[in-house]
């Protein structure tokens, strides 16, 4: 278990005075100049080294992402943008950094930025995150007044900019293009790649975009060096990581936990345990709702990781657990995230538009009952035709828990088409 | 979605107050120079507000010149994303989430409880103006679930009761306290911390006042 | 160039080409909907997708450019299961209408659900539906039928410049339209029902007229405006049915404007079918012996020197010719083609063509526009000039009119006098010019039909002159003619011979009783009130105001009943093809001049076209050049002279209404009521 001293986010509960004299206190803008002064190159070669994997959910090398941008600044200046589109069901981290340790986020902007030689950070927040951006607002002012960014970042000479755009609905700006396309005002629909971002992102320039996660743990990883987060987790998937435990546990919470946690204990340490008892469990999504449900069976003993969620063929995602007891409905559970993706498809690609729509409502149908046992099939040969054909991942998201619903609760998928009287239809 | 509106305002029905074209060209400052067009998601946000919590088609054509882009990329714009209303919305906009999260703890019946003290169906609003009932996607709060947001506030960890009084308060024109409704103070766990602890102290002190 | 392996053969290709378009040149076909050469690419569809080694997923061709060593695969069973999944799902919301769409037959998506899709559904959901929108008067919707792939909406916005279509909404339910309800204000819209790969946009004056498969297809050329673009004349036994673009990259790229593809129903109403005569103050039906026989009296007594043939608009280079050599063998040297009287005359080629050709304004980096409004002249040519802006580093000056071409513009001033500025060399603009390193100067008739159109050519000439416009390789001087038979008739030498009267003269001779008899050959653009007491002789096909005034009417054919031969403002010469033959007893028009000639005793040495086409050639080399541009020569033109303060106006006010056919066209009066006409809509909400 992690130790309260390895843990980043020290007032992500909000306990403490989430604004710039009590985020001193808790040891961020600490030396922050002498670290811009390790240069570029030193400071994406320590993020590498620390092993960060992005925190937005793909977990691809946040150092290595850094290292695409254009070595030197040319006539096009470069842009760092901060994804703060947090929507994924499940997922509520983002918005604690942001209300209750907006300053480590913001002094991650400031390195990753000069890191990248980008001279202005956008932090794109959706739009229902309206409280959360008038902290983080009051926050950067602070930040500018204590000349910490601006003409002279922490007196560093660099010039830093930070900026807040508001989302206004639309889960899909949380895919790195449809982000920079409604950062550019228009409709949040997903771009064609190549180009990326590295080369043409926003305003047509090289662009990284990182969660606000990932962002946010930098500081920290500059000051204590990259061997001690390195040091945290299992090889390949180290550090810290918080952690969105929601359903069916007594006390759910967010919490900042070792990478490679297993999950049993990271929901019976600080979730109060499941519902009833481990027994009473039925599955778990354990990284946000796009990643395959987890049997009971499967969830005993996997550890929470990108790398051994992907071998059970689910996902560490965002690290949003979901737990749901044996009195859950999964059929209408997985059919309520079919509604959400339906809800939620930008409406640009085909498989997508109208394949989100079709899944559905065949999922609605199963859920009543009222559909043939063939149409398992149908539905899974769907998901396939959906899955790895679209311009973005949201047609993989839609995908994937319907699969692994047909791969992990198929009798009960069964049971309702054949006995569809005993069907409850309804949750706890 | 998409209602087809039918030209019969006049264009000029809208126009920013000073105040906020002063907080539209400071939005404006943020983007380069060229790219005014990024504002366009503020912008409406700001008419939206200043309209009484929707957007007329006389806002958009505004906000188009402001911005000097074609109203149909305004228009398109204002159609995708789900937080600009199209249609008058009562003065307190309930927005329960009852998505897998809050559902798996009871959305379901907040949902229910909205629907019968309000007697609205979803996306409908009273007579009065008051309040407008939409079930929308997840919002973000998930580890307090269920949840609602009204407004601009969130109301966290509900029940049938808590959503009840909060209701009730709104309706007799009353603030309700935001956030969770239970003995916590935000994300933490409800029966005491479980990492952190040093700050302990501190908790007692805020939660001691509630 | 680098190598790329597709399905197992290894090709090299230009570096700059999408997988789709390498596929395409080596002969390998991908299915697509949403990918248009013309327009951005949206990538949306998927049907193109490929595999490709290295990638995990497959790719989408028509986005992915090739690189060197790069394996595409476009025929495994993984591709082909790909793609009928892309099929099915385009098809689970396409209605099952079919045998009522009007794009059945020649319907991308029929095509290809034929050719990759699965022969059953599997959708058990009930299809949506789409509420249909009201684009206007040409643009029929079945919105249902709409698979969003938006290239409407790119035509719209990119190559149109009229951003006023849109995809609303999200999800499954996005919907194309534009949002406020309204017409379409794009004199290019039509070309949408060409692009829709279904039955969304379809033309609405065609609605369920024809099944493709019932048309005779001619290849043809415009004559609505001096773009000559090319077009497919669709036709179905003797009734114009459709008029449809045909490409070609010099001229109209695969555009073509509303009044050329929609002014075809003109074709039928109002024609001249029958020769008639003017009995008793009445026209009456006549034989075409009677109708030759009077004009036969009527000349009979008349000096050559009061007889008097103007050429109108829409008239070929065949009948021009014969009308010319007839007046020449009657002695009278007063003919003239240019109804508007601009100043133009024939000495120096150079000096009435568009010199720089369509698209050689693709190369251009600067134009002043004077006394004209090209995307009212020649909506065609606009778009390239759009085109060219959209490219990037390119300024447009104006002179004259100032109107929403699509583009930003920059006044430069109203007159000749600041054309003469700028031919002086002074002002911002000249020097824009001058430091351009290919510009262009387009003067309209506008410019020209004024008393000082000469001097205002000479001003236009010096500042090509002055300001680098002239080049080896490069010539940016550029007129802008509206009528398609003007640079054939100049071509010819249909202006005033020795001592001949002009059109004014021609019309003020008939007042005056000096001009006696007056030969108007589709001439219907003059005031046909001014002239007189003379014995009017109108050739033509509609009873448009030129056949009003007729005593004698000989009826002609349309361009579409005839083979012709036209040249463009860029003096290309192009073939008009016969589609149908002309109405009752009406005769392609150099045929009846050849009649006549012999009735008058005058007759004309040729009996078939092709003798007729040699002639052409004989009287200038440039007819031999079929489709071709040839560069004039440059020189000195035009006449020092005053000049006038009064601003230019373009000489079109009412784009959907310009000659005899449109004016007779239900569709284009549908427009009208629609859009209101040019110079109202500026009162009107100018004003």
């Amino acid at each position: 278990m992690l130790a309260d001293k390895d843990r980043i986010f020290a007032n992500i509960y909000g306990l403490d005075d989430p604004f710039l004299a009590g985020a001193r206190k808790r040891g961020n803008w600490d030396g922050t100049k002498k670290i811009l002064k390790k240069g570029r190159e030193q400071i994406v070669e320590d993020i590498k080294n620390s092993g960060l994997r992005g925190r937005g959910g793909a977990g691809f090398s946040t150092g290595m992402k850094w290292s695409f941008m254009p070595k030197e600044v040319g006539d096009r200046p470069h842009y760092l943008v901060i994804n703060a589109d947090e929507g994924e069901p499940g997922t509520c981290k983002d918005r604690e950094i942001i209300r209750h340790d907006p300053h480590t986020l913001i002094e991650g902007a400031l390195i990753a930025s000069f890191a990248m030689g980008a001279h202005t950070a956008y932090c794109y927040v959706r739009g229902e995150f309206y409280r959360e951006t008038e902290v983080l607002q009051r926050a950067v002012d602070e930040a500018y007044e204590a000349g910490l960014i601006g003409e002279n970042a922490c007196g560093s000479g660099y010039k830093f900019d930070f900026y807040i755009h508001l989302g206004a609905g639309a889960y899909i700006c949380g895919e790195e293009t449809a982000l920079i396309e409604s950062l550019e005002g228009k409709k949040g629909q997903p771009r064609l790649k190549p180009p990326f971002p590295a080369n043409v992102g926003v305003f047509g320039c090289p662009t990284t975009v990182n969660n606000v996660e990932s962002i946010a743990v930098v500081p920290e990883i500059m000051r204590r060096g990259p061997e001690w987060f390195a040091g945290i987790g299992k090889p390949n998937n180290t550090g810290t990581k918080l952690f969105n435990i929601s359903g069916h546990v007594n006390t759910p919470c967010t919490v900042e936990e070792e990478m490679g946690i297993p999950l049993k204990e990271l929901i019976e340490k600080h979730a109060g345990g499941v519902r009833g008892s481990w027994d009473n469990l039925l599955g778990v999504i354990p990284g946000g709702a796009s990643v395959p449900v987890l049997n009971k069976e499967q969830c005993d003993t996997v550890t929470m990781d990108y790398d051994a969620l992907r071998e059970l063929r689910s996902g560490l995602g965002t690290a949003a657990v979901m737990v749901m007891d044996k009195s859950t409905d999964i059929v209408r559970a997985i059919t309520r995230l079919s509604a959400f993706y339906k809800h939620e498809s930008c409406g640009q690609c085909t498989p997508c538009r109208e394949g989100t729509g079709w899944m559905w409502r065949m999922m609605e149908r199963i859920c009543k009952g009222e559909a043939t046992l063939e149409e398992i099939d149908l539905l899974e040969q769907v998901t396939y035709q959906v899955e790895g054909h679209t311009i973005c991942a949201l047609g993989d998201a839609a995908a994937w828990p319907i699969q692994g619903l047909i791969r992990t609760f198929r009798p009960e998928m069964e049971r309702r088409i054949t006995q569809p009287a005993t069907n409850t239809d309804q949750a706890a | 979605m998409t209602d087809v509106t039918t030209k019969t305002e006049n264009p000029e029905d809208f126009a920013f107050t000073a105040e906020n074209m002063g907080a539209a060209k400071a939005v404006i400052a943020k983007y380069p120079d060229g790219w005014q067009a990024s504002a366009v998601m503020p912008l409406l946000d700001i008419a939206q507000r200043q309209n009484g919590g929707h957007l007329t088609q006389a806002a958009m054509d505004h906000i188009a010149r402001v911005l000097d882009m074609p109203n149909i990329r305004v228009y398109e714009v204002a159609t995708f994303y789900t937080m600009y209303n199209h249609k008058p919305i009562g003065k307190h906009h309930v927005q329960v989430c009852t998505n897998l999260p809050c559902w798996l703890r009871g959305s379901d019946e907040i949902m229910e409880t909205c629907h019968k003290f309000l007697g609205l169906d979803n996306h409908e609003s009273s007579e009065d103006g008051i309040f407008t009932l939409t079930e929308v996607e997840c919002l973000g709060a998930c580890v307090n679930a269920p949840m609602m947001q009204v407004g601009d506030d969130y109301y966290e960890d509900l029940d049938a009761d808590s959503t009840l009084a909060i209701l009730s308060e709104l309706k007799a024109g009353k603030t309700p306290k935001t956030g969770s409704q239970i003995r916590r103070v935000s994300c933490e766990p409800v029966t005491g911390l479980t990492s952190l602890e040093e700050q302990a102290e501190l908790r007692k002190a805020k939660v001691g006042g509630d | 160039m680098v190598k790329i392996t597709i399905n197992g053969s290894e090709y090299e290709v230009e570096a700059d080409l999408t997988i789709l378009q390498a596929c395409e040149q080596v002969g390998v076909e991908i299915p697509r909907f949403c990918f248009h050469e013309r327009l951005s690419i949206a990538g949306n569809c998927r049907m193109c997708l490929v595999d490709m080694e290295r990638s995990p997923k497959p790719v989408a061709s028509c986005a992915m450019p090739v690189a060197d060593g790069m394996v595409v695969n476009t025929n495994t069973a993984k591709v082909q299961k790909m793609r009928r999944g892309v099929m099915e799902f385009l098809l689970i919301n396409h209605p099952l209408d079919c045998p009522i769409c009007d794009q059945g037959g020649e319907c991308d998506l029929q095509d290809q659900a034929m050719g990759y899709g699965i022969d059953h559904s599997r959708y058990a959901e009930n299809k949506r539906a789409v509420k249909d929108k009201d684009f206007g008067p040409l643009i029929k919707t079945i919105m249902t039928r709409c698979i969003h792939c938006t290239r409407c909406v790119r035509f719209a916005t990119e190559v149109a410049g009229v951003p006023e279509l849109g995809a609303m909404g999200r999800g499954e339910n996005t919907e194309i339209g534009t949002y406020v309800e309204h017409a379409l204000t794009s004199e290019l819209s039509g070309n949408m029902i060409d692009l829709c790969p279904v039955g969304a946009l379809t033309s609405r004056p065609y609605a369920f007229a024809a099944r493709p498969w019932e048309l005779t297809k001619t290849e043809s050329v415009d004559v609505l405006d001096a773009v000559g673009s090319n077009i497919r004349v669709d036709a179905r036994g003797p009734e114009v049915l459709r008029i449809l673009p045909r490409l070609n990259e010099d001229v109209n790229e695969e555009w073509i404007s509303d009044k050329t593809r929609f002014a075809c129903d003109g074709l039928r109403r109002q024609r001249l079918d029958r020769p008639y005569l003017r009995r008793d103050g009445k026209l009456q039906a006549a034989s075409w012996n009677e109708a030759l026989k009077a004009i036969a009296e009527a000349a009979n007594g008349v000096a050559s020197a009061s007889m008097a043939a103007i050429a109108g608009d829409l008239a070929d280079c065949e009948s021009m010719l014969a009308l010319k050599d007839l007046m020449t063998a009657l002695g009278s040297a007063n003919i003239d083609c240019r109804q508007d009287g601009a100043k133009l005359d024939t000495r120096v080629r150079s000096s009435y063509l568009f010199n720089t050709t369509i698209a050689g304004i693709e190369q251009a980096d600067a134009v002043v526009l004077v006394g004209c409004n090209p995307r009212l002249e020649a909506p065609v040519l606009n778009a390239r000039i759009r085109k060219r802006w959209v490219a990037g580093n390119f300024t447009v000056g104006v002179i004259g009119p100032e109107a929403d071409l699509t583009y930003p513009t920059t006044l430069v001033g109203t007159s000749a006098k600041d054309l003469e500025v700028i031919a002086a060399g002074k002002g911002h603009f000249a020097k824009v010019l001058k430091n351009a390193e290919k510009a262009m100067i387009i003067v309209g008739q506008g410019a020209l039909k004024g008393e000082d159109g000469a001097a205002v050519l000479n001003l236009a000439r010096q500042a090509a002159d002055k300001l680098g416009m002239i080049k080896p390789g490069w010539n940016g001087f550029n007129v802008l003619h509206t009528a398609a038979a003007r640079v054939g008739g100049l071509d010819l030498g249909f202006v005033p011979g020795e001592g001949g009267l002009d059109v004014a003269g021609i019309l003020a001779g008939a007042q005056s009783s000096t001009i006696n008899m007056v030969y108007l050959l589709c001439a219907d653009e003059i005031d046909t009130q001014a002239l007189g007491d003379a014995f009017v002789i109108y050739q033509g096909h509609h009873g448009d105001a030129g056949a009003h005034r007729a005593d004698v009417i000989l009826p002609g054919a349309a361009y579409t009943e005839k083979n012709a031969t036209y040249v463009n403002t860029e003096g290309r010469v192009q073939l008009g093809r016969r589609a149908i033959f002309p109405p009752g007893e009406a005769r392609e028009d150099w045929t009846i001049i050849r009649a006549l000639s012999a009735v008058l005793g005058q007759t004309l040495p040729y009996d078939d076209l092709k003798a007729v086409r040699a002639k052409l050639v004989e009287a200038n080399p440039n007819f031999l050049n079929i489709n071709q541009t040839t560069p004039a020569e440059w020189g000195s033109f035009g006449t020092e002279g005053a000049i006038s303060d009064a601003p230019f106006a373009s000489p079109v006010c009412n784009f959907y209404m310009t000659d005899p056919i449109s004016r007779a066209s239900e569709t284009m009066a549908h427009c009208i009521e629609t859009f209101g006409k040019d110079d109202e809509r500026k009162t009107g909400t100018d004003g």
